[in-house]
Order: C-alpha cells, then sequence, then structure tokens
C-alpha cells in the first residue's frame, strides 16, 4: 500500500515525517461499508433461520424444491471470479497490464453467476415459487435478490475499474477497494447457499 | 460504491483549495468543505427541532385541555394526536438529533481538531447531506397526502404499521419508513467519511492519545451506527415488502412474525441511544476541561469506559421488550444486562465530577449547558435502572414514567448538549462572540422549564397514567384534579420553554451580524481548531497545516510558567 492523501500538502508532510497510512482511505472506507452490509446480511439470515425454524412443517407444502445441484455449480461460477481478482491484484503489484486478463475474465465469470441466476428466477417463477406464495418464496427472492443487487453493484465497480486498467489510470489502492468489495459479496454466498438453499 | 472511488480519484489528483472564486451555488448549496457541509446539517437539524418541538405542543394541548383549541394548530383529532407523537419522536431522534450531534459536530469538530484540511472523501460528505435533506424533505410531505402522515409511533410495530387498514395512512406509513431508511444511508456514508478520517488524516504527531475526546466519541458512536444499522436496514426493507408488495414477512396468519420486527429494531434502537449520547459526552468533556482548567481526569478510562459501553449496548435491547411475550428467563438476562450497562456510564459521570473537582471553575455560558447536562442526565440515568428491572417494568411500561426517563436522557443529550457545543464553538463558527447575558438568560429558561414538564410526568406515569391515552376524561381513575393540575403544569413549562427559544435565536441572528469580532482562541484553549483564524477559510490552515507535541488536555500544568494552558501545536 502506498501512502495516500487528500493533497500534496498533506501528502508532503505525510512523506516528511515518514508516517504512511497502515490501510488506504478507500480500502479503509471500504472495510466500514463492508461492515455494515455484514450485519444487513446477518440480520436477514437470523430472522429467516427463526421462521424456518419455528414453522410447523418446512419446506411450505406445495413448493418447488430450490435448485440445489445447478446452483452449487453455479457458486463455482463465482468462486472463480473471486480468485480472478485475487489474481488480478497479484500481476499488478508485479507488473500493471498483466492483470488485464484475469480482470476481465472475473468480470465475465461474475457475469455468467448473475445470468444463470436470472434464468433460474424465471423458473422457479414458472413452478409457482414467488415473492407471496409462501414465507420460503418471501425470504428466497429478498436474501438472494439482495445478494444478487450486490453482485450488480460489484460488476459496476469492476467494469470501471477494468476500463481505468486499460487506460492506465488505475492506482493500486482503487484495485484493492474494488477487491475488498468483491471478496465480500463472493464470501457471503456460500453462507446463504447452505441457510437459504440446504 | 463507485461513487467512493471516483470522489477518492478526484482528490487525488486535483487540489479542490480555494485556488479559485466559487460560485454561490458551489459554496453554500452544493460545497464540498466542511464546515459548510457542518452548517447545513447544524441548521436543518434545529429547523426540524423547532417542527418537533410544535408539534409536542400540540399534543400536550390535547394532553392537557382536551376538547379545547389549541391556538395556532386548532382541534387536534385522534387520528392528528397519533401522527403528531409519532413524528414527533421520529423527527427529534433521526432528523434533530442525529445530524446535530453526529453529522454537524462530526463534520465541523474532525478536521479542525485532528489538524487535517477537510474530510478524506468530501463528494461522498455532500451527497450524505443530499440524501439527509431528501429523507427530511420526505417525512414533512407525508403529513400532506391523503390519510395524513404515519401514526403508529416512532418505534413502528407491525401490524399497525404494515396494514393500512389497521393505519388508516397507506401513503404515510410507506413514506415513513422510507425516510427512515434513506436517513440511515445518509449517516451510513458520514460515517464512513469520520472513521476514515480520524484515522487517516490527523496531524504529523498526534498520537492515538492526543485525539481530543470529542473526536474519539464520534469515531466510537459511528461505529456503533455501522454495527447496528443492518439488521433495522433488512427490517426496513421487509417492512416495505409488507406494506407494498404483499408479503408476509410480520404476519403471523400466514407465517410471519410480528416480534421480529421488535427484536430488529431494538437491537438498532438501543445502541442508538449510545450513539447520540456519546457524542454530547465529548462535548461536554471538551468544555469542562477548559472552563474548570483542568486536565481530564482519566482520559484512557474516559475512552475504555466508552468502548465498553458500546460492547454491552449490544446486548440490552430485549429491555424494551419485557411485555412482549418474550421468555421470563430471557427477561432475566436482558435486565442483568440493562443493570451493567449503567456502571461504566457512572463511572464517566464520576470521571466528570473528578475533572470539576479543585478546578478554577468559569461559569461561562457553555460550562452552565455542560454542567447541567451532567446533573440532568444522572436523573435519566438513575430512573432508568427501575425500569430495567424486568420485574417494575411490567408495570412501568408505557406510563408517562418511561416518557419521562427517556426525555431526561435524549432532552440532554440532544438539546442540552448541542447548546454546549454550539455556544462554545459560536467563536470559531461564525467569528463573533455571543451575548453571554441573553446566553445565560435563555439558558435558565430552557432548564427550568425542562425540568417542570418531566417531573410532575414521573409523578404522573407513578399513578398510572398511560402514554398512548388521548383523552383521559375517559377514564375516571386517572382524572383526578391534581392529576389535571399536573398535566398543566408540563404543558405551560413546554410553551414557555419554546418560547424562551426565541431568545437563543435572537441572539445568534444579533451576535452572528455585529457581536464583538472573535480572537483566534477565545476561551484559551488548548485543542487544535483554535490555531486557526475564526472563522476558519477553506481549508482550515491555508499557511500550512500544524503539527501536534502533545495531548489535549494539559491545563495548569506544574512545568508550564507562562500560562495555565498548553496549546497541542506549540513546541516544547
Amino acid at each position: 500500500m502506498t501512502t495516500r492523501a487528500t493533497s500534496p500538502q498533506i501528502r508532503l508532510i505525510a512523506a516528511e515525517h515518514g508516517e504512511p497510512k497502515v490501510i488506504s482511505n478507500g480500502v479503509l472506507g471500504m472495510l466500514l461499508f463492508v461492515l455494515t452490509e455484514i450485519m444487513l446480511f446477518a440480520g436477514m439470515i437470523s430472522v429467516f433461520n427463526i421462521v424456518r425454524a419455528s414453522a410447523a412443517v418446512w419446506p411450505p407444502p406445495g413448493q418447488p424444491r430450490l435448485p440445489v445441484e445447478e446452483t452449487a455449480i453455479n457458486t463455482l461460477a463465482l468462486f472463480a471470479s473471486g480468485l480472478c481478482v485475487y489474481l488480478a491484484q497479484r500481476r499488478f503489484a508485479v507488473s500493471r497490464p498483466s492483470a488485464r486478463t484475469p480482470l476481465a475474465l472475473a468480470i465475465v465469470l461474475a457475469s455468467i453467476f448473475v445470468v444463470f441466476q436470472g434464468y433460474e428466477w424465471v423458473s422457479m417463477i414458472a413452478q409457482g415459487l414467488t415473492l407471496t406464495s409462501s414465507a420460503l418464496g418471501s425470504f428466497f427472492y429478498l436474501i438472494v435478490g439482495m445478494h444478487a443487487l450486490h453482485v450488480v453493484a460489484a460488476l459496476a465497480m469492476m467494469i470501471q475499474t477494468w476500463r481505468r486498467h486499460a487506460r492506465g489510470w488505475l492506482h493500486p489502492s482503487q484495485l484493492a477497494t474494488t477487491a475488498v468489495f468483491w471478496y465480500f459479496v463472493v464470501g457471503a454466498w456460500p453462507i446463504i447457499y447452505w441457510r437459504v438453499y440446504l | 460504491m463507485a461513487e467512493s472511488i471516483r470522489v477518492e480519484h478526484a482528490a487525488h489528483h486535483d487540489d479542490h483549495h480555494g485556488h479559485h472564486e466559487m460560485s454561490f451555488l458551489e459554496k453554500y448549496v452544493f460545497p464540498l468543505d466542511h464546515k459548510m457541509i457542518a452548517m447545513q446539517y447544524m441548521f436543518t437539524g434545529m429547523f426540524m427541532a423547532l417542527i418537533g418541538g410544535f408539534f409536542a405542543y400540540a399534543f400536550r394541548w390535547q394532553i392537557a385541555f382536551p376538547g379545547t383549541e389549541a391556538p395556532f394548530w386548532g382541534q387536534v383529532s385522534p387520528a392528528d394526536y397519533n401522527s403528531l407523537v409519532t413524528n414527533h419522536g421520529s423527527i427529534m431522534i433521526f432528523w434533530v438529533a442525529m445530524p446535530v450531534l453526529i453529522a454537524a459536530f462530526g463534520n465541523y469538530l474532525i478536521p479542525l481538531m485532528i489538524g487535517a484540511d477537510d474530510m478524506v472523501f468530501p463528494k461522498l460528505n455532500r451527497l450524505s447531506y443530499q440524501i439527509f435533506l431528501l429523507s427530511a424533505l420526505i417525512i414533512l410531505a407525508s403529513f400532506f397526502v391523503e390519510g395524513g402522515a404515519f401514526g403508529g409511533a416512532w418505534t413502528a410495530y407491525p401490524p399497525l404499521s404494515t396494514k393500512a387498514e389497521y393505519s388508516l395512512t397507506p401513503l404515510g406509513s410507506t413514506m415513513w419508513i422510507t425516510a427512515v431508511a434513506l436517513e440511515f444511508v445518509a449517516f451510513l456514508l458520514g460515517g464512513i467519511n469520520f472513521i476514515t478520517t480520524a484515522m487517516n488524516s490527523r496531524a504529523p504527531g498526534m498520537k492515538m492519545w492526543d485525539i481530543p475526546m470529542v473526536v474519539w466519541m464520534i469515531v466510537i458512536a459511528s461505529i456503533l451506527f455501522m454495527l447496528s444499522v443492518g439488521p433495522l436496514l433488512a427490517g426496513g426493507i421487509m417492512m416495505l415488502f409488507d406494506q407494498n408488495l404483499g408479503t408476509a414477512f410480520f404476519d403471523p396468519d400466514r407465517g410471519g412474525d410480528p416480534i421480529l420486527w421488535q427484536h430488529l429494531f431494538w437491537f438498532f434502537g438501543h445502541p442508538e441511544v449510545y450513539v447520540v449520547l456519546l457524542p454530547a459526552v465529548g462535548i461536554v468533556a471538551e468544555i469542562i476541561t477548559v472552563f474548570a482548567r483542568k486536565k481530564l481526569f482519566g482520559y484512557k478510562t474516559v475512552l475504555y469506559t466508552a468502548i465498553g459501553t458500546g460492547v454491552l449496548s449490544f446486548t440490552v435491547w430485549a429491555h424494551h421488550q419485557f411485555i412482549a411475550g418474550i421468555d421470563p428467563r430471557m427477561a432475566n438476562v436482558f435486565t442483568v444486562t440493562t443493570l451493567l450497562i449503567s456502571v461504566p456510564i457512572a463511572e464517566m459521570m464520576f470521571v466528570y465530577i473528578a475533572t470539576l473537582y479543585g478546578g478554577s471553575i468559569t461559569l461561562s455560558t457553555p460550562m452552565l449547558w455542560a454542567l447541567s447536562f451532567i446533573f440532568e442526565f444522572l436523573i435519566g440515568g438513575i430512573t432508568g435502572i427501575f425500569l430495567g428491572a424486568s420485574g417494575n417494568d411490567i408495570y412501568m411500561h408505557d406510563t408517562y414514567f418511561v416518557l419521562a426517563h427517556f426525555h431526561y436522557t435524549f432532552y440532554p443529550i440532544a438539546i442540552i448538549g448541542t447548546y454546549a457545543g454550539f455556544t462554545f464553538w459560536f467563536p470559531k463558527m461564525f467569528g463573533r462572540m455571543m451575548n453571554d447575558k441573553l446566553g445565560k438568560l435563555h439558558f435558565w429558561l430552557t432548564i427550568i422549564p425542562f425540568n417542570t414538564i418531566f417531573l410532575p410526568l414521573f409523578v404522573l406515569g407513578a399513578a398510572g397514567h398511560h402514554r398512548r391515552i388521548f383523552d383521559y376524561r375517559n377514564f375516571p381513575e386517572l382524572s383526578y384534579p391534581w392529576m389535571w393540575d399536573l398535566q398543566a403544569l408540563a404543558t405551560y413549562s413546554l410553551i414557555v420553554m419554546l418560547l424562551a427559544q426565541v431568545i437563543f435565536f435572537y441572539n445568534v441572528i444579533t451576535s452572528w451580524i455585529s457581536g464583538p469580532v472573535a480572537p483566534k482562541n477565545p476561551w484559551n484553549s488548548n485543542t487544535l481548531e483554535w490555531t486557526a483564524t475564526s472563522p476558519p477559510p477553506h481549508g482550515n490552515w491555508p499557511e500550512g497545516l500544524p503539527t501536534v507535541y502533545r495531548g489535549p488536555y494539559e491545563y495548569s500544568h506544574p512545568d508550564r510558567k507562562s500560562s495555565d494552558y498548553w496549546p497541542q501545536n506549540e513546541p516544547a
């Protein structure tokens, strides 16, 4: 991490006194944001657990089963995308242009995850699982939908990062900020899969 | 979050500090300067406080004099009454206490007290205020839609809040929860900014223990807010779905659970008390050290107790739900944690009294406010212990005793804390001194009526007056003449207190225009903000940022012969 500062003046003083920041502004800000996000998902998942535990019959009768196996394969795409961002970060530290391929690959894999999930939603709705059909449907679309929104937001960030990189403007801490958010979105998914699908 | 990257990038590459003349719009309407954003938050908060106070007047009139027309409002209908009490509570907490104590003082003080030229994410900061303003407009607009504003209390328990056939405010309840959720997003952006700035932008030489207490307190409060707000945001989304999309998260008929909302709400709602308390406690620490000319007794003790309070505050939330049908064994656990949390707060109060002990005290206006904070908050804290015991709370729940208790905590926090900070930093903010005589008159005309509003309510609450009753004439056992007298005393006191605020605004305006010009350091204080000019220019220290050599509270230091204070930036 290099020293980041808001103005040349501060940067100069910080350099004089030799006090590099432990974590750059962007990464620290994103970590704090992720803290709130963790609590947001924790809130939703705990509420779902309580409703599920106190229901007389689970899953609710007459509702389709969630696609456990297909989603497991889709999960691999998400993991692979997270791994690509990690590779991009490592390569960026060595030689900047070589981060281009893993970054592009991460975007493609994340897009595959989103598109496949959209496809899954369409088939679930066709089978009768809707937002209002049962508690399972309500929580499924709430939690998985909230996660999907985060994937889309992270995709937008990654595309922005990639464009910046293509123009040669990308700062290491910007790549790190995007990566922190993407690691959170990828890392939250197995927990959601475990609590909602299984 | 693409925004933050762009913002950071912009801040990184171009120096936005005052190399060109700014237009009116750039300077006052869409500012990036932390001081101007602080002023926007401050004055929006004060405007909302006037509205919240006026609401209190209207429903207090109905309680004390039912059946008569309240001057300037008219006959208060039952629906009016519900939406007035609901929005009085919501506005005072979310649109007054939060924006003034955290956002306004946080924005103003953090960069100035740690010796930075601005926040690290100035554009995020501006966006935060804009979202906050939008949320304020939505809550105000809800009074003018069909069905009127939401009237299901500021806690918004379902099913009253989720079913339009019960609340009769189909649009009002949706606007309420939308406004609250937007307000949370605004403070989320603000909180990220405050913590990152305080950690990464400190002046050279400023170590962890050299940070002024108020900055620490705002940082801890922001962390508490960010850890607690997630579950309530989740609950808010679920409530919006229940209201508008036909889901049944909180509907027991269709597999939901209404108690879940209460848990989600209070998991945020209780830490929220400490979110607004800690900045006020920090402001008081700055003021009492300056006006007692003494070092803060136990800097690290205050800091550790604040962190301890923060941790404990996540374990007490169900004491709001003792009569909601929770397991009595769980109620015991929450009673113990609730009584425990009074220990660190009591410790903090003792530390402040020890700071005052043996000091050479000047009773200036800010000092009067700070001392009254300690005194009044103690009453609020001690009555809280009565309510924390679940056995007692079952009888006291939802009476005026509870109401008087939390007003004895929130009033010192939101109103006394704000006046203390505002009168203390007024010379820095506006470059003029305030009129001390008018300030003291305003102080006494606020603090005496405050006590005569809420002391009678403790008595009435213990006698069984219930806070949700619209007209006591329907309850003969709650209608003895002495009860009416006490209710009328509370209402008259409120009117006196509201009128006394005219003195404050008169004082602010006349002092701002024609008060004596303030020097850089009118109170002989140590902290860095007093080394900038009054008011500080864009960028705070155009001649170069200060360097820190010592802690913030070196008053009456034995090694310092020349004066009784030792500014943080003065080389040894």
